[in-house]
């Protein structure tokens, strides 16, 4: 009996023990993993850099890390170094950010407006799929056609590749409403606007901030695609990696392609917070107080 | 009543609820209980026959909880109320009486997964307090909780059965639950349902919790269970 008794508080203990561990991890666990790959990855840098180049291919092909930092990172100029990447930073950053908001809008309405009726989702739902499987490459003249060379072109572009996971998460989100829910309110005989807002959007909140996170990622990579094709007005910094890949200006290239990709990340990363504060209280998917 | 893809789910089956009654409705699964109480509340339309219930204040309890997992107790206690467009102050009121009632006094600002079964399944309960039910529905509400929650909840239930004065009815598998609860117990046949027996309970009121081991408690419960056993085969 009494062995028994200690069997079980042993493993109680070592269940909470677990769950210390586990709530407080010790700090080098935490920054340790990370720390060390980043430094393996600079290592294999520096190995291809050095020993797998010749002195000609490294300033071409692979510069190595310090003389990205040195010419291009530390450079404070208006036509050289970190400064114009980080204008062109700014012009792509607010192409993407724009389009995602037209995104957000058009594609949560397209979405509300297809989960009215059977129908109108059969209906419209051939259109969301044509926006996603057109090629972007294939609709350039035509956009260029229409809407000329400069920015709202790219914004296009963005909304282009946003909306369609904006659509779908959505429409997912609000059809996934639970049977009784909706039991619930037409006992109450509320109104089709009431039920939409009070039950169907905020259920699918955890779906349309998955969709989301997807289409923030693809607005950026619409707008820095866009730079490429619509050149004209302020430069964005797909142009700009362009350019300097065509000037043999590596470093600055190198540089730019860093910066961008640490937008989409900052992006990413953003929205996965907004998500988690959002949703702490009631969804499983954002770890909060239980 | 037939449902469009042929299914025959309730059968010449005729009752009358009258205030303060509180009736149990058992029978085996699948034999159109909550059917029954899906017609009775308006949810679904009966094929033929007629069904008169006074809708102007109905309580509807689900075999879940089914709160909104986004708001807290009290949010969620409001709902129905907030739903119909009771007032404001009204609303608040009636709110704060129906969570003491249930006893969640303390856990207005939780969240349904911050509850226990059993107290999302009083939330839901309070729920439909606020709107000081005439009419009162259960579609085996307590089913999916353990036996000890489950006697906890049949005992609170009883205690406003008699302080809210609501006629009551009771789906449920659970024999012991029907003639604790009830003043009247009707036993279902297996699809397409029909009335077996009808069973009035004489247990007084108040009832309390040792009821549950009283000869004649028993006595009637096996009946009951004769009659299931009897219209299954």
């Amino acid at each position: 009996m009494s062995e028994a008794t200690d069997g079980i508080t042993s493993a109680v203990a070592a269940v909470e023990a677990n769950q210390r561990r586990r709530s407080g991890e010790a700090w080098w666990k935490v920054f340790l993993p990370p720390v060390v790959m980043f430094g393996a990855v600079i290592g294999v840098w520096y190995f291809v850099s050095y020993v797998m180049m010749d002195e000609r291919r490294r300033g071409i092909a692979l510069p190595p890390p310090h003389e990205i930092v040195d010419k291009a990172l530390l450079v404070w100029h208006p036509k050289k170094g970190i400064r114009p990447i980080l204008e062109a930073m700014l012009t792509t950053g607010r192409v993407a950010l724009i389009g995602l908001l037209i995104a957000v809008v058009l594609g949560m309405t397209t979405a509300i407006v297809m989960n009215l009726s059977k129908s109108l989702e059969r209906a419209i739902f051939p259109y969301a799929v044509v926006i996603q499987t057109l090629p972007i490459l294939a609709l350039v003249p035509i956009i260029q056609l229409w809407f000329g060379f400069a920015l709202t072109s790219r914004v296009l572009v963005c909304v282009l590749i946003a909306i369609f996971p904006i659509i779908t998460n959505t429409l997912f989100g609000l059809q996934s409403a639970d049977r009784m829910h909706h039991d619930l309110f037409t006992l109450n005989r509320t109104s089709r606007f009431t039920r939409l807002w009070k039950m169907e959007l905020p259920g699918a909140m955890p779906a349309i901030f998955t969709g989301l996170r997807i289409a923030a990622g693809g607005s950026v990579i619409g707008a820095i695609v866009g730079d490429f094709f619509f050149r004209k007005g302020e430069i964005g910094i797909g142009r700009l990696i362009d350019n300097y890949s065509k000037d043999l200006r590596v470093e600055e290239a190198f540089l730019a392609a860093g910066v961008s990709s640490l937008f989409g990340i900052i992006i990413f990363v953003f929205f996965g917070w907004l998500s988690n504060r959002a949703l702490r209280n009631w969804h499983d998917s954002a770890r909060g107080r239980t | 009543m037939v449902f469009p893809d042929g299914t025959h789910a309730v059968d010449d089956v005729s009752f009358d609820v009258r205030p303060g009654e509180f009736v149990s409705v058992v029978g085996p699964s699948g034999c159109g209980k909550s059917t029954l109480l899906r017609i009775a509340s308006g949810l679904e339309r009966h094929t033929s026959g007629e069904c008169e219930v006074d809708r102007s204040s109905l309580g509807y309890i689900f075999q879940d909880a089914t709160l909104l997992p986004w708001r807290t107790v009290r949010r969620n206690v409001e709902l129905n109320a907030e739903l119909q467009g009771m007032p404001k102050e009204e609303r608040a009121a009636k709110v704060e009486q129906a969570i003491k009632l249930v006893s969640l006094t303390g856990h207005e600002n939780k969240y349904p997964k911050q509850l226990s079964g059993g107290m999302k399944m009083r939330c839901s309960v309070a729920r439909s307090l606020v709107l000081n039910p005439k009419v009162f529905l259960f579609d085996e509400p307590f089913g999916a909780l353990d036996e000890i929650t489950r006697e906890n909840l049949n005992d609170e239930l009883i205690r406003l059965f008699q302080s809210e004065r609501f006629a009551g009815v009771f789906i449920t598998h659970s024999i012991a639950e029907a003639v604790f609860l009830s003043t009247r117990v009707i036993v279902m046949s297996a699809r397409p349902g029909r009335i077996v027996a009808d069973y009035q309970v004489p247990f007084a009121f108040p009832r309390v919790h040792d009821l549950r081991y009283d000869a004649a408690f028993a006595e009637l419960s096996g009946k009951i269970s004769h009659d299931l056993k009897g219209s299954h085969s």
